[in-house]
């Protein structure tokens, strides 16, 4: 089977590249500063593409690989907890809204940090997200680098290391040129990729399982409890399945390479289709993949590691043309994260540090050179450190899903929000959230039954407003730059 | 806090209230979802009835409620949710376009 699926992937691969290379012509075409247009897309998108782009950088190998394989072990429980993330098309558009959008406009705001700079007018709520930002992006993108060579090697039978230079070589080379329109124009062609593939590999499942009863029959007959709510021997317990709401529900507010999305658009329309169309796109494509690897386990009952079950059951219900273009699906879910997050990596040392703290007023050339430059270098670290992983980045990824939210979801929205928020409270907020959060998952990995990340959230709540009435308000100059 | 002396833009008003519907769809639908799973699953497996061949637990709740809060994200966009320019004046429409 392996040909046909090397023909697919390198074909779509091709086309992934092809897409990076029109988009720089367009970004030098195109008039306005180069970095509004490089990092910002010259804020242009429309309602497709923003929801899209916002849903396919949302959705990563967790919800092809990682969740569907947790479903295949724990049942129908999984596909519940899977919905948890419904929200996330509605729910980060709908609260950051048009009053991001707008804000952004005023304050010429490219990164969330410029956003957080000119709100809180302080290089220590700077320099902590900039940290913030390099140290969870390194890991969380080599990670998904990293998953995605293992797969195309297992897909491919290529040897890891050439899978992972061809993989990452790819990405890095269409995010290096294109910018920000290279990243939501794959991102777009991948999300229609993945919806394709899910609604095919959904018919051939039930297809080949002799419909929806008969399935259930057998799931049932191989442990009662695959068809609960609770998972294997309750493995999923009601506060902690509830958490999932706070951490990939609303949680996802703060993630930046979310947030900056919501100062990318072009127009309200815009917006607003892209919140019907996400929420459509999200909720289909959760259910869809999560119930294959919840069925899978009625269909091949044996698999050893839990994580390769949309890979086996494709090569068993499809034939091997229609296996590969549905397993470029993972790494399409894959390729559009990364290259989001490999762009706010990279606008946040050539925007945020350098031009903000080493150069304030570098020529439009020299500008364009360091974005190319900036962003391949960061590409090529991360590509160096998943060459050879070192444990260091294991034990970071951990953290950046839940590190992110807590550095950035409190200053994001009550910066927004809030006239009162100051940097003392944003500068507290952030280190009391990263630090409980720390504390909680080495000491107290579900406190009062929820998931790690509530009660730090919280906390981090609870301090910013606190701190901030403490201390002094906000000039009124920046309350008039944000609120006039 | 001192009386401002300017006025807050005025599409903040539309803006924070199209935020509160999001966050009320949020709340809904977690209500929807959390009643529909633990109310019909919370019962011996051997005794859950069945719609379309998914337990009706699952049939509710996933499959039912990812249906209703599409139709729902709809309702909300295209009856409540306001247009409005985006550009750093709000009285200049013109503004908004070409950047």
């Amino acid at each position: 089977m392996q040909w046909e699926i090397i023909i697919v992937m390198f074909v779509y691969l091709a086309a992934m590249f092809l897409i990076g290379v029109w988009s720089a012509r367009e970004t030098v075409k195109a008039k306005g500063g180069f970095i509004e247009q490089y990092f910002l897309g010259g804020r242009g998108m429309g309602g497709f593409i923003l929801a899209m782009t916002l849903t396919t950088t949302y959705i990563s190998a967790g919800s092809f690989i990682a969740g569907p394989g947790m479903a295949y072990s724990m049942g129908l429980g999984w596909v519940l907890l899977s919905m948890s993330q419904l929200p996330v098309g509605y729910l980060v558009l709908g609260v950051l809204g048009k009053r991001f959008a707008i804000v952004a406009r005023k304050i010429h705001a490219v990164t969330i940090i410029d956003f957080l700079k000119e709100r809180y007018q302080s290089k220590t709520v700077v320099i902590l997200s900039a940290i913030g930002i390099l140290l969870f992006f390194l890991a969380a993108i080599s990670v998904q680098f990293i998953g995605g060579a293992r797969l195309f090697e297992s897909m491919t039978g290529l040897p890891y290391q050439t899978a992972l230079f061809v993989f990452a070589g790819v990405v890095i080379g269409y995010v290096t040129i294109g910018g920000f329109r290279a990243v939501v124009l794959t991102d777009t062609a991948q999300g229609i990729v993945m919806f394709v593939g899910t609604v095919i590999l959904i018919a051939g499942v039930f297809m080949y399982g002799g419909g929806v009863r008969p399935i259930m029959d057998k799931l049932m007959a191989i442990n009662p409890d695959l068809i609960t709510p609770y998972g294997v021997k309750s493995f999923i317990t009601v506060p902690w399945i509830v958490s999932f709401w706070i951490l990939v529900g609303f949680g996802v507010i703060g993630l930046p390479q979310v947030a900056v999305r919501g100062m990318a658009y072009k127009s309200s329309k815009a917006m607003h289709n892209a919140i019907i169309i996400g929420t459509i796109f999200t909720g289909f494509l959760m259910l869809g993949m999560h119930l294959v690897g919840a069925v899978g386990q009625a269909i091949l009952p044996n698999i050893k590691v839990a994580d390769t079950v949309i890979p086996e059951i494709t090569k068993t219900t499809l034939n091997p043309w229609l296996a590969g273009i549905f397993l470029t699906a993972p790494l399409a879910a894959i390729m559009s994260t990364v290259s989001s997050q490999l762009l706010v990596l990279s606008s946040t040392i050539c925007k945020d540090l350098y031009i903000n703290y080493i150069n304030p007023n570098p020529n439009e050339a020299f500008v364009r050179k360091l974005s190319f430059f900036i962003t391949a270098l960061a590409g090529l670290t991360v590509f160096l450190l998943s060459y050879n992983p070192p444990d260091f980045l294991v034990w970071l990824n951990l953290f950046a899903l839940a590190g992110m939210e807590t550095v950035f979801l409190w200053p994001t929205l009550l910066g927004l929000y809030w006239k009162r928020a100051n940097d003392a409270g944003a500068i507290s907020s952030i280190l009391v959230g990263v630090s409980s959060y720390l504390y909680c998952h080495y000491y107290w990995s579900r406190p009062f039954g929820a998931h790690t990340i509530i009660l730090p959230l919280i906390l981090a709540l609870v301090v910013f407003i606190v701190v901030s009435l403490m201390t002094r308000p906000p000039r009124p100059e920046t309350i008039r730059k944000f609120w006039g | 806090m001192k009386k401002q002396e300017f006025i807050d833009d005025p599409r903040y008003r539309i803006a924070a209230k199209e935020a509160w519907m999001a966050i009320a769809l949020f709340l809904l639908n977690f209500c929807w979802w959390y009643a529909f799973a633990f109310w019909l699953g919370d019962q011996p497996p051997q005794e859950y009835s069945y719609i379309l061949g998914f337990p009706a637990w699952f049939f509710w709740s996933v499959i039912v409620g990812t249906a209703v809060f599409c139709a729902l994200a709809y309702i909300m966009v295209k009856h409540f949710y306001t247009d409005m320019p985006l550009g750093p004046d709000p009285c200049d429409s013109a503004a908004d376009e070409g950047r």
